[in-house]
């Protein structure tokens, strides 16, 4: 069964198109990502689930009941901001607290959800605080569990950890995706990090223009990009992109510059395609040395830029004319200007038209 | 000012005594510098300026008629006397009642608490709905409650007698609260407004998930959030209202006249001698109440000011 469905959602602000005709059907203890840069509408859509904007067109259903006019409160949402929104005049306790004074419920079972809630998230000992005297960390846990305690179908984050340093956010994903193990609840996460998305998801929305591009598994997201924006959006160090021509003379190939890489193991997606077109290959699936001269495509080449990350090392070269970046092992020392030999095989590339940026 | 120089002096020896003159630590200051002298010097000129006048009241304030008629005006008194503090608030005469300004006094409490109370309690809500709740027609509502912040009082005030007259409310305090209510409500309205505006967006929809409607928001999130703001509000009003005087002698008849009606009526009555101390008795125990006001929440004042202005 459908936890929630978004179908045909429009909204407009004046003549500016936040998100067009969207549809989103997100399966009962799913854990959806919405990722894509500032702007993409993820937010806005997300605001939309919860309620908190009106939309211009469309429906939406939490559990099988249509909440398109609800008010906030009767959907059966709750929501983390990015900036944590505590209320700074009520202790940690009030602010779990407060919500369900709303609701009109008995003392006694308030009590009792604070205390299930602060648990869960081993707040016990900051009840009584208020949020100014809480890190940045608790801030964020007691913003969690504002949203537990109302028993909630349906869980909203919203970029929850952007404000957090990096130790801490990693620390609190873990959290929340243990969160999610445990409650199995349906969450849907807002972000623009994509090791977030990549690490909790279960399905990641990968959105432009209020448009979702592509919605599907980490995996697959990562492996088989459907667009070229896709591609380049997912993964860090980005996709290299060479521009060239697929070749259909005899086995399959991508010419670029001087070269020819044998497309013969690469799974087309359409038929026959040929013409212009990009073809994708990460930094991470390149080989050096031996196992590069070992792939079924390989080439000598020539060490420009050197960038030593710790667990590997990022080098940057030229092929067929193009930049191109592959990592390393950090224990392989490179020096500038040294010729290498680099390889890869064209299965694990991804191959887009020139014109459409859709994947052949 | 012996102290300070002495130390600079002593400072100055010692980075001269010092042979190793390389920079270390806390670049040297010097407590008379150029710099200062003219910064202390502007301050003290203008606090001289402005506490002149005041030490001349206050002086005369104190002074028999006889004294005050030799005409040293900068000397203190030589005996010094209360007399025409108590005159002023109990027995000075403004045409044909001798009650002083003890009267107008508490015309002037009874004009300004309502006033202040209702018109901040109105424009907090204004202020409130106009930041957060983005109804339709909102911002054509703000620009001309704005707008009649720009129109000046004078255009309005026989139209208002009009209106006045017609509801049976000229003459009286009711009257003169509502006159005052309905003037404050521009600058009021915008000054929350723009307070409300700085609280995090996030803060109201956190709330509006939890379940809060409109006044709920209002009273329980934001409300104890903005204390500051109250607080500038309140001395704005408090003072624009306990010192207005046009209002004040048009609005109303003689027997609830404000303070500051009947301070003109004493200082400038025609008959008999001017009494100067009594004049500026009467004229300090007027001015006594705002000031106490600023006294006591200046910083809170400021503070709430800078809120408003660095984030709104």
């Amino acid at each position: 069964m459908s936890s929630v469905i978004v179908r045909d959602v429009s909204l407009n602000f004046g003549a500016v198109e936040v998100l067009r005709s969207l549809n989103l059907d997100v399966a009962e203890g799913e854990f959806i990502v919405l990722l894509g840069p500032s702007g993409c509408g993820k937010s806005t859509l997300l605001n939309c689930i919860a309620g908190l904007l009106d939309v211009s067109q469309g429906q939406i259903f939490i559990k099988g009941k249509n909440v398109t006019w609800e008010e906030p409160k009767d959907r059966g949402i709750g929501m983390v901001f990015q900036s944590y929104a505590l209320y700074p005049q009520m202790t940690v306790e009030g602010n779990l607290s407060f919500g369900l004074k709303n609701a009109g419920l008995p003392r006694d079972e308030i009590a009792k959800r604070v205390a299930r809630a602060s648990e869960i998230l081993q707040i016990q000992p900051l009840l009584q605080r208020k949020p100014a005297a809480l890190s940045g960390g608790q801030r964020q846990r007691v913003a969690i569990g504002r949203a537990l305690v109302r028993d909630v179908d349906v869980f909203l984050f919203d970029e929850p950890l952007s404000n957090l340093d990096a130790k801490l956010r990693s620390e609190l994903r873990v959290e929340i995706k243990r969160l999610h193990q445990k409650l199995a609840n349906t969450m849907i996460y807002v972000t623009h990090d994509q090791i977030e998305a990549l690490t909790l998801a279960d399905r990641i929305a990968v959105m432009k223009g209020g448009v979702i591009q592509q919605l599907d598994g980490p995996q697959a997201i990562y492996n088989r990009p459907v667009n070229r924006f896709v591609a380049g959006f997912i993964g860090s160090p980005g996709m290299n992109f060479l521009e060239g021509q697929v070749s259909r003379d005899g086995a399959p190939g991508f010419l670029v510059g001087d070269l020819r890489i044998p497309l013969d193991r690469y799974e087309f997606s359409v038929a026959n395609a040929a013409g212009a077109a990009s073809l994708g290959i990460r930094p991470e699936h390149v080989a050096l040395d031996e196992a590069g001269a070992a792939m079924p495509f390989s080439l000598e080449t020539v060490v420009e830029i050197v960038e030593p990350m710790g667990s590997d090392t990022l080098v940057w070269t030229t092929l067929g004319g193009h930049n191109f970046t592959f990592r390393a092992p950090s224990e392989r020392t490179l020096r500038l200007r040294e010729r290498v030999t680099i390889g890869f095989d064209p299965a694990r590339a991804s191959l887009f038209d020139a014109g459409t940026d859709m994947r052949l | 000012m012996a102290d300070q120089a002495t130390a600079s002096s002593v400072a100055g020896f010692d980075a001269v005594r010092a042979p190793a003159s390389e920079a270390w630590g806390p670049r040297p200051r010097r407590a008379l510098s150029r710099r200062n002298i003219i910064i202390y010097g502007t301050l003290t000129v203008v606090a001289l300026y402005y506490l002149l006048p005041l030490y001349v009241m206050i002086v005369t304030s104190l002074k028999g008629m006889p004294e005050i008629r030799m005409g040293n005006i900068f000397s203190p008194p030589m005996e010094i006397t209360f007399e025409p503090w108590v005159k002023a608030w109990a027995t000075a005469c403004t045409g044909l009642n001798c009650e002083g300004l003890s009267r107008g006094f508490w015309n002037s409490v009874r004009i300004t608490v309502p006033s202040v109370i209702i018109s901040i309690l109105i424009a907090s809500v204004n202020g409130y709905a106009l930041a957060n709740w983005r109804f339709r027609g909102a911002d054509i509502f703000f620009t001309i409650l704005i707008v009649g912040a720009f129109i000046p009082y004078q255009v309005m005030i026989y139209p208002i007698v009009i209106i006045l007259r017609e509801m049976g409310l000229y003459g009286t305090l009711t009257g003169l609260v509502m006159v005052h209510t309905i003037f404050g409500m521009p600058i009021l309205t915008l000054l929350f407004r723009n307070y409300f505006a700085s609280v995090p967006e996030e803060l109201f929809k956190a709330a509006r998930v939890d379940g809060a409607g409109f006044w709920a928001i209002y009273f329980k999130i934001m409300l104890p959030m903005s204390l500051p703001i109250f607080v500038v509000a309140v001395i704005l009003q408090i003072t624009g209202i306990w010192n207005d005087f046009l209002f004040g002698v048009v609005y109303t008849k003689p027997d609830v006249y404000p303070m500051t009606v009947q301070l003109n009526n004493i200082v400038n009555s025609v008959q008999g001698v001017k009494e100067y101390n009594v004049n500026m008795a009467a004229t300090l125990l007027t001015g006594l109440v705002p000031l106490i006001v600023y006294f006591i929440s200046g910083k809170l004042f400021v503070r709430g000011i800078a809120a408003g202005a660095v984030k709104g």
